[in-house]
């Protein structure tokens, strides 16, 4: 007799039969609403900068989304592998939107776009990561995958650094003491803490047992 | 001959003030006591009782005390003046503010020769307000202005917007207009006002010293570390609307002659 399956076992035999290019389409319908928001006044008086803030949130919940991924599955064994393209894929558009609301209607001069990432270091620390995610985007298919085989691995850790970048560069835009750029960096902290080896908590156990 | 036009030139410059939406005024503020998203003082302001407000009057005054709102400002004339506002975070606003001169007020209360600053506190009431309970910043929120700059005549205390009372989000009952200096020295809903010798300490200054000045007048020479401060963005014009060149001393050029002998960049 087959044992009975455990949760993340059922759940994993639902995601196999969800595919992931769905993503896609609601990726780019939430881009369109949050701009068509903007542009009819559903963003407050000032949707410029609401844009700007809604595209950045957008990408660092979906870098947080795509950062959690391995945690879970160490966790809980639930699989959301085959999500993890689109995830991260989804979250260098929202940055590429983030930037461009920034350059193209908030700053509007390219003078002025090249003169605040020199001069301003918080502007810096967001273009760095944006240029960080780059070369991950143009990696994230499956003949690029193939040709790097184990560079392709250590290539896209690259998005620890990326993360960590976004979310101090969220934190350094705010004024005063604001929850939210501290909540975002402590998740990612967090998450990536996940993957470091503690060989002290080994010694630990040890030490218990 | 000169004299004249150049008044003629500030008359047209005032009539050209299209004052921004009730809409706008009202729902897009700053006031971190009520949280520090643009919409949290409109959503979270409204349980501010205002009724039974008074003001503590303290320090270098002939008339110290505590003053039912009525009795500091009543019988004073009110007036309605069109002001720009411009935030340190490079956006503006055109309000039409109701108020009286902050000079009627302070000639009231027999400011006595050694006053040389003015100090501002607001209201810290944490049952109503979420940003006081988080500690987004060190509460009270306070405020300062040199003498002369509080008697300049610009300088108002503000009761009212457009035609109606002043809403809580903008600094119910009362508040502190200065229209050449960037909006955050234009403290919301007072509940003290000090005459004092030394310069008042005042809250972002405190709190990041190198981004906000004591004085913080409108210039578009000096930048704050993080952001240019050549343009701004006036509210309102929707998701394409262009930036404008911001104006030394927000274009009330009056005031220029209270600096006289400062060196802005490093006053600033």
């Amino acid at each position: 007799m087959a044992r009975p399956l455990t949760p993340a076992q059922r759940i994993n035999g639902v995601l196999r039969r969800v595919p992931a290019w769905p993503l896609y389409l609601l990726g780019a319908a939430w881009a369109a609403f949050l701009f068509w928001q903007g542009l009819t006044g559903r963003l407050g008086v000032e949707p410029i900068n609401a844009l700007e803030r809604e595209y950045g949130d957008t990408a660092l919940k979906l870098i947080v989304a795509g950062l959690a991924v391995t945690p879970l599955l160490r966790f809980t064994r639930v699989s959301l592998i085959k999500f993890r393209r689109a995830i991260g894929l989804l979250a260098f558009f929202f940055v590429l939107a983030h930037f461009s609301v920034w350059a193209l209607l908030d700053v509007q001069s390219l003078e002025r776009v090249w003169a605040d990432i020199l001069k301003r270091p918080y502007v810096t620390v967001g273009m760095l990561a944006f240029l960080g995610l780059i070369p991950l985007a143009l990696t994230s298919n499956d003949l690029s995958v193939r040709r790097l085989g184990r560079k392709w691995r250590s290539l896209h850790k690259l998005v620890y650094p990326v993360a960590v970048l976004g979310a101090v560069h969220y934190l350094w835009l705010a004024k005063g003491f604001q929850i939210e750029p501290l909540v975002y960096l402590g998740l990612i902290l967090g998450l990536l803490a996940t993957r470091i080896r503690w060989r002290g908590l080994r010694i630990g156990r040890r030490a218990e047992a | 001959a000169l004299g004249l036009s150049g008044m003629a030139g500030h008359a047209a410059a005032q009539q050209a003030l299209e004052p921004n939406s009730f809409e706008e005024i009202t729902t897009y503020n700053n006031f971190y006591e009520f949280g520090t998203g643009k919409d949290d003082p409109a959503e979270n302001a409204g349980a501010m009782e205002t009724a039974d407000w008074t003001v503590t009057i303290d320090g270098l005054v002939d008339n110290p005390g505590s003053y039912p709102l009525s009795e500091l400002i009543g019988g004073l004339t009110e007036e309605e003046r069109i002001y720009r506002l411009r935030c340190v975070e490079a956006w503006s606003m055109v309000v039409p503010w109701v108020g009286i001169e902050l000079k009627d007020v302070l000639d009231r209360l027999g400011v006595q020769p050694g006053a040389r600053y003015v100090a501002f506190e607001t209201a810290v009431i944490p049952e109503v307000m979420p940003g006081v309970r988080r500690g987004v910043l060190d509460f009270p929120y306070v405020e300062g202005l040199r003498l002369d700059e509080a008697m300049h005549p610009l300088t108002i205390l503000a009761t009212g917007l457009y035609d109606r009372p002043l809403p809580n989000q903008n600094g119910a009952p009362i508040r502190l207009v200065v229209p050449w200096k960037y909006g955050f020295k234009s403290i919301k809903s007072l509940v003290r006002i000090s005459l004092v010798e030394e310069e008042p300490r005042t809250t972002w200054n405190v709190l990041a010293p190198s981004e906000y000045g004591f004085y913080a007048n409108v210039n578009p020479n000096v930048d704050h570390p993080r952001w240019s401060q050549a343009t701004e963005r006036r509210i309102g014009g929707g998701l394409f609307s262009s930036r404008q060149d911001t104006l030394m001393y927000n274009g009330y050029d009056e005031v220029a002659a209270l600096y006289d002998g400062m060196d802005l960049e490093a006053q600033f």
